[in-house]
């Protein structure tokens, strides 16, 4: 078990950056106990698949994945965050994509890592964000019928049309 | 772009039968719809559909503040809202950085492991019930009433806690809660063991139970596994040997692994399990360090009466609290535990106001239900049941 | 509508050797009252609650409820325990349609009563929104006892109905009301 702490492994990670990220790397730091790496979009499938496979990363896990929105912030506005494990080492890192809106569309991991199937889709479900390569992107969590993406900051929790709770009582 | 599922065209040479199970079916223990193509009793493909309960935490964890998102965490996996509770508690300590003192560390343990008990109870005695055993159920329902008295002692409350503080507990365990646990402690594992007994090596049992369902640890790693199903498999992952937190390192537990990850395996993971379980509550009680059972943290533990009446300070602090105004740090933090089902991740981003900017929960009971058609395929109805059973899906961690 | 519980189960009537005589409205609605087949549609967090309100130490099977019904063809009284999403309401009026007359509804938990602490985008607040309810408990989730008590009060309303309310004009427009038939 080699047990590095998040800089050593930040630093190991970096020291091997043309092979593992290629010229993808946007920026990286150290948050806590993560060491966590932005990369381009474009290059994200052949990124991944390099941290999945390559001998000196091997991060077979894909513990979770999840979208942002950060409104008014452009060519930055939408995001996919993922958390990768690697089990043997206890090796953990965070991986970031940052795109606009005008460009949603992120290469699917559903075929490194079956279990970005449904992560995907919830994330579609969600903000909007489509996978390509993806075997069935459709919504999974809300009705089919849904025509919004409700996680987006501009729409608000509650049901627009209900009428049994005054939002006066409810302090909105 | 079509909604519609990709279910397989008619085939000129077999007449597969669609059966519609769920999502108000007995044996789905939760609402979840699965549409089987079925070629006479064996299953050739599974869709399900999912999100009958969502009831969009992760959006309303967004307008709530801190405080308040501890009772909507209960409701992830009701079967064991504690791990739950603690999992977001120690989530926004880490952002916040404060050190827990070791005693509410133990005090944490202590009521996670009873909830852990709590969770594989219900799943093995209702996988039991799935093949038609009943009096297992009844039986150990009895002790899962027991340990709901030990939680309404320390927090009101029997299923959906809401239990403890940011930063440790908010009082001592009474007199009455430690009887009560050194009660549990002593009656509970006469009652496993019947238990045991009546269910483990029963023909019956295992002859419906063993090599249905079954997946590989590559598969359940690939389609991200964690918890009872994956060690279930072979692969020894638990997130408190791995990252251990609230002190799990001082315990020392053994962690129960499976070989071929059929629905037998997966029962025996949990019966034994239950079994580390009560080790580690003896460790914890009988090791119990002495000291506050609340690290020094004014912004989030409300002050005693006496100072808010009479200092200035303390009464600021308490309308704050209250009023969930607290100043709570930039940044963003990756916390998991280990809960009834594996590894509940809690992804908490903070931009400094008084709710989270965006609050991901990695939910396990989400993540390895997608591997469900995979592990049915080729078996029987029947069986599919049982499966379904054994991988304790819990519909408001599927759907959150 | 506040609804009396009467411990006094014996109804009126004129008794002798070897015979009672009562109305037929007091029969059918003590033996409906004391069989009740519940239809457990339990979708979150009260589902646990009400398998502990059926498991040994509060035991509902006492009170008649023995026989557990899935089916909604078989089935008296629909306890509709959780959260009900959109998504899901359709398919509860679909339970509820298929069930047969006389049939009772109660509505366990605040989600279910009115959408709870989920007041959001993809609950259903309340499903009396698509379904007549008759006895609503509150709680998150409401403790056995309670269940009970709820289920006590069902048998209450059972045992008073009468037997020709169903084919009333005044049931007949509440369902109406919910666009049922």
């Amino acid at each position: 078990m080699e047990a590095l702490t998040p800089q050593e492994l930040h630093d190991h990670l970096l020291s091997r950056e043309e092979a593992l990220f290629g010229n993808a790397l946007v920026s990286s730091s150290v948050d806590r106990d993560f060491p966590v790496f932005e990369i381009e979009k474009d290059q994200l499938l052949a990124v991944m698949k390099n941290l999945q496979s390559h001998a000196d990363a091997q991060f077979g896990f894909l513990t979770t994945l999840c979208g942002m929105h950060f409104p008014e912030q452009g060519e930055r506005e939408f995001g996919v965050v993922y958390h990768l494990h690697n089990l043997p080492n206890n090796w953990r890192i965070r991986v970031k994509v940052f795109f606009p809106k005008a460009d949603m569309k992120v290469a699917s991991l559903s075929s490194l890592w079956p279990t970005a199937n449904w992560m995907e889709r919830q994330e579609f479900d969600f903000f909007g964000i489509q996978f390509q390569g993806h075997s069935d992107l459709r919504r999974i969590l809300n009705m089919d019928e849904m025509n919004y993406f409700p996680m987006r900051k501009e729409y608000p929790l509650e049901d627009a049309g209900r009428d049994d709770k005054q939002d006066k009582y409810f302090g909105r | 772009m079509s909604q519609t599922p990709n279910i397989p065209v008619h085939d000129v040479e077999k007449d597969y039968t669609t059966l519609n199970l769920g999502p108000t079916h007995p044996a789905t223990h939760g609402i979840f719809q699965n549409v089987l193509t079925m070629d006479g009793e064996i299953i050739v493909n599974a869709v399900p559909t999912i999100g009958y309960i969502h009831r969009a935490f992760e959006k309303l964890a967004e307008h709530r503040p801190y405080n308040q998102i501890t009772p909507i965490t209960d409701r992830l996996n009701y079967c064991s809202s504690p791990i739950n509770n603690m999992g977001w508690h120690m989530a926004v300590e880490k952002l916040i950085g404060c050190e827990i003192p070791k005693r509410a560390d133990y005090m944490r343990v202590i009521i996670m492991e009873l909830s852990r008990i709590a969770d594989h109870i219900v799943c093995d005695t209702v996988i039991a019930v799935d093949s038609g055993a009943m009096t297992g159920f009844l039986y150990l329902f009895q002790w899962r009433e027991k340990i709901y008295e030990i939680f309404e002692d320390i927090c009101g409350a029997r299923l959906t806690t809401n239990i403890g503080r940011i930063g440790g507990m908010n009082a001592e365990f009474s007199e009455l809660t430690w009887k009560r646990i050194h009660d549990f402690l002593e009656q509970f594992p006469k009652a496993l063991e019947e238990f045991d007994k009546l269910v483990t090596r029963n023909r019956i049992f295992v002859d419906r139970t063993i090599n249905t369902g079954p997946i590989s640890a590559e598969r359940a790693l690939a389609y991200g596994f964690t918890g009872p199903n994956l060690r279930a498999a072979g692969v020894d992952y638990d997130v408190r040997v791995m990252n251990p937190y609230s002190s799990y390192q001082d315990f020392k537990f053994d962690i129960p692994v499976g070989k071929n990850g059929d629905t037998y395996d997966r029962y025996m993971v949990r019966m034994h399990e239950m079994w580390e379980s009560l080790s580690i509550i003896r460790q914890a009680v009988s090791n119990m360090p002495d000291g506050p059972v609340h690290a020094d943290l004014p912004e989030f533990f409300l002050p005693a009466k006496e100072e808010v009446y009479s200092s200035m300070e303390a009464l600021i602090y308490h309308f704050k609290i209250v009023m969930g105004e607290t100043d709570i740090p930039v940044g963003e933090v990756y916390h998991s535990v280990e809960g009834g089902n594996g590894e509940l991740g809690f992804y908490l981003v903070s931009d400094g106001g008084r709710t989270p900017y965006r609050l991901h929960f990695r939910r396990p009971s989400f993540i390895y239900y997608q591997a469900y058609p995979e592990m049915i395929k080729g078996g029987m109805l029947s069986d599919a049941i049982l499966t379904m059973s054994s991988m304790n899906v819990i519909a408001g961690e599927l759907d959150a | 509508m506040s609804v009396t519980i009467d411990p006094n189960l014996k109804p009126d009537g004129v008794e002798g050797s070897g015979f009672f005589a009562t109305s037929l409205d007091k029969v059918v609605g003590l033996a409906r009252a004391n069989s009740l087949w519940p239809l457990p549609f339990a979708t979150s967090c009260c589902g646990i609650e009400f398998m502990a309100t059926m498991a040994s130490h509060y035991d509902l099977a006492r009170f008649g409820s023995e026989r557990l019904s899935f089916s909604p063809r078989q089935a008296d009284l629909l306890m509709v325990m959780g959260t009900i999403s959109k998504k899901m309401a359709p398919i509860l009026r679909q339970v509820y349609e298929q069930m047969a007359e006389p049939k009772w509804v109660l509505c366990m938990g605040a989600c279910a009563s009115s959408g709870g602490i989920f007041d959001t985008y993809s609950v259903l607040q309340g499903i009396d929104r698509v379904i007549p309810v008759d006895v609503y408990i509150p709680g998150c989730p409401p403790r056995p006892e309670q269940v009970l008590d709820g289920i006590l009060k069902i048998q209450e309303l059972a045992k008073s109905e009468g037997v020709g309310r169903r084919n009333s004009a005044e049931y007949k427009e509440r369902l109406a009301q919910y666009g049922l038939k």
